[in-house]
């Protein structure tokens, strides 16, 4: 018999799901440490909703085993369901009654006592900034207000294991800050995030690991930095004001690519201290000196772009 | 606490939350229960001197129309609201909270039979509403304690049938709008039975479906129940085979749908 090793709270493997002769994920693997951000990364259509309802139990996998919070995804469906919080990408709120009545209808989903889910309500209200819209129907709450409610009511049932996915899509930045610091308050807490998500900032700012999916297959998977040091793109760049200066170092510096219109030179480089400085050494050394020097890694971005820039093959019909 | 008491508490949760939203928008079971009772006030006021007419032989009686009509009105009222459930249940499965009920450990029937009960209650409501406006304009039941007591049974039994029916159609539906559709016949199917007029004045042809159709057999077991006129067997024994047979039907055709995976 093999278990799972109880530091992980999501342990997947071959996880396949096709509607029709659409694959949407072939075959991917999934580990995510307990108390961790794990953040699941790729463009529209890559998989990632049917991933997250394939671990949250809404739909189930074709092909693949998984233990969620140490429960067998299939044959423990309900302890898993007890143990899982769901922030799905359309609110899950109930637009017909109150923000305070969502919550209470948690409370007691979640078999709290109706003091407990008094107090939780209440609690949770505050913490989210809902107090003022709490006897307001929820259909008229704005888009970062029906996050958040959502997020409150994924809560009140305190799950050890958190899936949100694209809790950011569709926010405007305060709203999208508001619910990056919510993310990290739980993490503090000891929560499990399974996160997914289109904007690689958000992914940086939040996971400690990323996995790129694209195509239906994961095609990286490490911590940010990781990531992107697995393609190249770094460089220091030199910007002249005056053009003369700007040829003149041109010229000592061979290996930079130039840029006449804006008047910028750039150096590849790791970013490391010691290329940084053996450059400066080649500008002093040539008299050269530039009127703004800045050093770029590259940001996930760029990583995005070359991992999922590639057309998907074609899935073979079956 | 059992598994057993959760799902009591879960269902008493789910009953909450579907009655909370018709207090709050009451105007879709209002808005159905206004069909029966205009039928009901056209076909005394207005047909209601031709209609008894034609029944009794040529004496026109309106008042005695009254006391035939009600019976058939109440069972419509039920079809009719019957359509708002379906209607409520295709909205409420493309809520998103839908997604949410279905990732939390709670019982899955939860959804389902709150649905079912709330719906039933509000079938209630509506029915002494309707028979609120049956008594106002002559009607005179002259029904025991225990055959109201039966009438009560037997309208309960047809509501919890034809509930389960409208929840599986509302699932069956993509949007409110198929749904009313798909369960308009639950309105009109009691037009084409005894409701209005007796069996045997219809054409020879339509006789065996008017007769035998879920809704005739329930009409005429509680005519004989509220008037005092008999009951029947057969019809007693159609009428609560129907609404088993209906309720089976329709509660594992719902559980069914709630069970087969969201396509999203």
């Amino acid at each position: 018999m093999t278990t799972t090793p109880r530091t992980l709270a999501i342990a997947a493997t071959g996880l396949r799901k096709a509607y029709g002769d659409k694959t949407v994920l072939d075959g991917i693997d999934i580990h995510v440490p307990v108390g961790t951000v794990f953040s699941l990364l790729g463009p529209n259509g890559a998989g990632k909703t049917t991933a997250v309802n394939i671990l949250s139990t809404l739909i189930s996998a074709d092909a693949g085993e998984a233990r969620v919070a140490g429960h067998h995804l299939t044959r423990e469906a309900q302890a898993v369901r007890g143990a899982i919080g769901v922030t799905g990408q359309f609110s899950a709120v109930d637009g017909l009654i109150t923000g305070e009545e969502n919550m209470l209808l948690m409370a007691d989903l979640q078999h709290l006592s109706r003091r407990e889910g008094r107090r939780i309500t209440a609690e949770l209200l505050e913490r989210f900034d809902l107090v003022e819209a709490a006897k307001k129907p929820a259909s008229t709450y704005s888009g970062g207000m029906k996050r958040r409610l959502d997020i409150a009511m994924t809560l009140v049932g305190n799950p050890r294991i958190i899936f949100l996915d694209e809790p950011t899509t569709g926010l405007d930045p305060r709203s999208r800050h508001t619910m990056w610091q919510i993310i990290r308050e739980l993490v503090a807490g000891g929560t499990t995030v399974f996160l997914t998500t289109q904007y690689l900032d958000e992914a940086d700012q939040l996971a400690d690991r990323i996995a790129v999916l694209n195509g239906g297959k994961l095609v990286a998977e490490g911590s940010a930095e990781e990531l992107k040091r697995l393609i190249p793109g770094g460089h220091v760049r030199l910007r002249f004001a005056d053009p003369v200066l700007y040829e003149r170092a041109a010229t000592a510096l061979r290996e930079a690519t130039r840029d006449d219109e804006a008047l910028t030179l750039q150096i590849p480089s790791d970013g490391s201290q010691r290329e940084l400085r053996a450059v400066l050494d080649w500008l002093d050394a040539a008299g050269i000196e530039a009127d703004e020097l800045s050093v770029h890694t590259p940001d996930l971005d760029d990583v995005f772009f070359a991992l999922t820039a590639s057309p998907v093959p074609a899935q073979p019909a079956n | 606490m059992s598994p057993a008491t959760y799902a009591v508490r879960d269902n008493l949760t789910m009953l909450r939350r579907n009655l909370l939203h018709a207090r709050r928008y009451p105007s879709l079971t209002l808005n159905l229960l206004l069909t029966p009772v205009i039928l009901l006030l056209v076909f005394v006021y207005i047909f209601g001197n031709v209609m008894s007419a034609g029944i009794n032989g040529g004496h026109a009686d309106r008042s005695q129309y009254v006391a035939y009509l009600l019976p058939g009105i109440l069972l419509m009222t039920i079809g009719g609201t019957a359509i708002g459930t379906a209607v409520t249940v295709a909205t409420d499965m493309t809520e998103g909270i839908m997604a949410r009920f279905r990732t939390m450990a709670i019982s899955r029937a939860s959804v389902l039979i709150g649905h079912v009960v709330g719906s039933v209650i509000q079938i209630m409501a509506s029915l002494l509403l309707v028979l609120g406006v049956g008594v106002a304009i002559g009607f005179r039941p002259n029904a025991t304690p225990l055959e109201w007591l039966l009438a009560i049974g037997l309208l309960t039994l047809v509501s919890i049938a034809m509930t389960w029916i409208a929840v599986g159609m509302g699932m069956a539906s993509p949007n409110a709008e198929g749904a009313s559709n798909m369960a308009m016949p639950l309105m009109i199917l009691p037009f084409l039975g005894s409701a209005f007029v007796p069996v045997h004045l219809m054409p020879v042809w339509f006789r065996w479906f008017a007769e035998y159709q879920p809704f005739s057999p329930a009409i005429e077991t509680l005519r004989g129940l509220l008037l005092g006129s008999g009951i029947g067997t057969r019809n007693a024994v159609l009428a609560v085979g129907w609404c088993l047979a209906l309720s089976l039907l329709g509660y594992l055709w719902s559980k069914a749908q709630f069970n087969r995976e969201p396509r999203r």
